[in-house]
């Protein structure tokens, strides 16, 4: 018979108590792992999209209202500029590709962006991935009412090709608010990861003409999508765009932006963070109180134990490895808590912006919470532990009633 | 050479008024192996703390208390826990078995701060108390006459050289008590292991051949005393 059976046979005894204070534990470790992987995943993805482009061109605005609008798909435009405007931003030389999107349609509450088919066949969306479409589907033409769909909206909204839908003005849905124009699904596009899949895609032409649009606006654009030869090009973009100009507004870098938007709500993170770890103290208290206030009726039991032979550091070290135990026991059920918020914090996110968090992807987090957790739990621990060490023997061998 | 020798023994507690009283004062005692031997007397004459004083649970304020010629009361508190795990058993009056541990385990327990686990023997102790059939039965769900011979075996697992027993017909009828009395004395004597039992039933104490008046031996006045 080990220390450790021992432990065993006082965790079986006090079952209530172990899982109760089991489960504060995994409370705490759960949402401890949540807050710090979420965040640091979440600041991460969303500061890595930019869909393959360095900068957005857009009507006067805030630069974060751009990037949120023409990359993000979130958010109203700003406004428009001309269709001149894009082809100014595409013959400078300090310029790779320019497409230009319009938005303002929905279908069912999912985006309908206007855009040229060469988002598809000349840009990637991140280094080194090129947009495919799945088996069966093909890009729609520039000319006609077709259009290919973000694999989530597809998914969501159960379209395939083939399939037809009338676009509904707005960003919002509104049934009410229908357009007459019927467009056919011709492709649907393989996964991203990225806000492209919570969209559909159209010939930017359909867009701009579609019925109930101001006639006059209809060579409009809500954007330019820019990607430069070179950081210079984006200096340069930006002193004629921001400082010298003043009708349009040139977004660049897109991933400062994102992280000046993250470094904006950082207060936020902090509060989380707070929290998190007021609630892992909490759970240490409880594993404290849970062990400190059964030591009463463990008294006699020690007493016996030692009468039997056994060391003060035999009984003390038993107490600090079952609170150890328990916050063990409480790591591993906080895994499974921190699994369940995450992947439901993940849906959230993606129903929302499309964006892709992974549950596997490595953060140290995942080491040093357990490892803190656990040591939180044999801290405390030597709290109850200290005073099982000092019972004394002979007061506790007979029997209180 | 005796097994048990104690010398000039004293002990004192401190009474909840503040004054100090004297529980022991021992001159002399001695026990020699495999010898039994039946203290009596009145509740709180210090028979209680007599027996925890020679078990090394309780430190005496002076004196010696030699058990194979070693003083117990002389030695680190690490060294007496061993001493008792190794040399002592112990059986209580209220039996004191491990609630949460079945019959087996109390008695495996007892063997685990000793020189270590032998669970054949134990089992072989279960089945020489009439046990066996009980041994994965919790204290709980067993008679006090069973719990007794549990606390019997458990005592004996360590294979000790002396056996103290504190009233440990205290809790059981006149037959049970007779049996029990009978089993504890047998077994102590197949397993050469001396027996030190104090008791203030004189039923219990007729039964035994050496008989000693607790008071012969402690010259403190315990009137008042914690026992």
């Amino acid at each position: 018979m080990t220390i450790l059976s021992m432990v065993f046979r006082s965790l079986r005894q006090h079952l209530l108590s172990t899982v109760i204070t089991s489960l504060s534990i995994a409370l705490a470790a759960g949402l401890i792992l949540s807050v710090w992987v979420i965040k640091d995943q979440s600041n991460a993805t969303f500061t890595g999209v930019d869909a393959g482009f360095d900068a957005v061109l857009g009507a006067r605005s805030s630069k974060l209202q751009l990037v949120l609008n023409a990359i993000f798909h979130l958010e109203a435009s700003p406004g428009n500029l001309a269709w001149e405007d894009y082809l100014e931003i595409q013959e400078h030389p300090g310029v790779a590709h320019a497409i230009p999107i319009a938005v303002g349609d929905n279908y069912r509450g999912y985006r309908l962006v206007g855009v040229l088919p060469e988002l598809f066949t000349e840009t990637q969306f991140s280094e080194g991935n090129a947009y495919t479409l799945k088996p069966g589907g093909r890009l729609m033409a520039p000319d006609r009412r077709e259009a290919v769909v973000g694999s989530f909206a597809a998914t969501r909204l159960k379209l395939k090709p083939g399939d037809t839908f009338h676009p509904y003005h707005g960003l919002l849905f509104d049934e009410k608010k229908q357009h007459a124009e019927t467009y056919v699904v011709v492709g649907v596009l393989e996964p991203t990861n990225t806000p492209a899949d919570q969209v559909i895609w159209i010939p930017i032409t359909g867009l701009q003409l579609m019925s109930g649009h101001d006639p006059k606006a209809a060579t409009d654009i809500s954007a330019v999508l820019v990607k430069l030869r070179n950081p210079q090009a984006g200096f340069r973009l930006d002193m004629m765009y921001n400082k010298q100009g003043n009708r349009l507004t040139f977004a660049w870098p897109i991933q400062r932006i994102m992280a000046l938007l993250f470094d904006k709500i950082s207060w936020f993170d902090r509060v989380l963070e707070i929290v998190a770890i007021l609630v892992a103290v909490v759970a240490a208290g409880s594993v404290l109180t849970g062990i400190y206030n059964s030591m009463n009726e463990r008294k006699r039991d020690i007493a016996i134990l030692r009468a039997l032979g056994a060391r003060r550091r035999v009984i003390f070290g038993s107490i600090v490895l079952e609170s150890t135990l328990i916050s063990l026991l409480g790591m591993f059920v906080g895994f499974a808590l921190y699994a369940i918020i995450f992947t439901t914090a993940a849906r959230v996110i993606q129903l929302q912006t499309g964006v892709v968090l992974d549950l596997w992807t490595w953060h140290p987090a995942l080491v040093w919470t357990p490892l803190c957790m656990v040591a939180l739990g044999a801290i405390t621990g030597c709290i109850p532990a200290i005073k099982a060490y000092r019972t004394h023997v002979a007061d506790h061998l007979i029997p209180t009633s | 050479m005796p097994l048990l020798e104690i010398i000039q023994l004293k002990k004192k507690y401190l009474t909840p008024s503040g004054h100090e009283q004297l529980v022991l004062d021992v001159p002399s005692f001695s026990m020699q192996a495999g010898q039994q031997v039946a203290l009596s007397g009145e509740s709180g004459s210090g028979k209680t703390t007599f027996l925890h004083v020679v078990a090394g649970i309780l430190p005496a304020d002076t004196g010696s208390v030699l058990l194979n010629e070693r003083d117990v009361q002389g030695m680190p508190e690490p060294m007496r826990d061993q001493l008792r795990a190794n040399h002592i058993g112990y059986i209580f009056q209220t039996f004191n078995l491990l609630q949460g541990y079945t019959c087996l385990e109390n008695v495996l327990l007892g063997m685990s701060f000793g020189p270590g686990v032998d669970r054949p023997y134990a089992l072989q102790l279960l089945k020489r108390v009439g046990m066996e059939h009980c041994r994965d039965y919790y204290p709980r769900q067993l008679s006090t006459g069973q719990q007794q011979r549990i606390a019997v075996a458990r005592a004996l697992a360590n294979r000790p050289s002396l056996v103290l027993a504190d009233e440990p017909t205290g809790n059981l009828d006149t037959k049970h008590a007779a049996e029990a009395l009978a089993l504890i004395r047998a077994t102590c004597r197949e397993n050469e292991a001396a027996l030190l039992l104090v008791s203030h039933d004189q039923m219990i104490l007729k039964a035994f051949g050496a008989c000693h008046d607790f008071s012969n031996f402690n010259k403190a006045n315990t009137g008042e005393a914690k026992a």
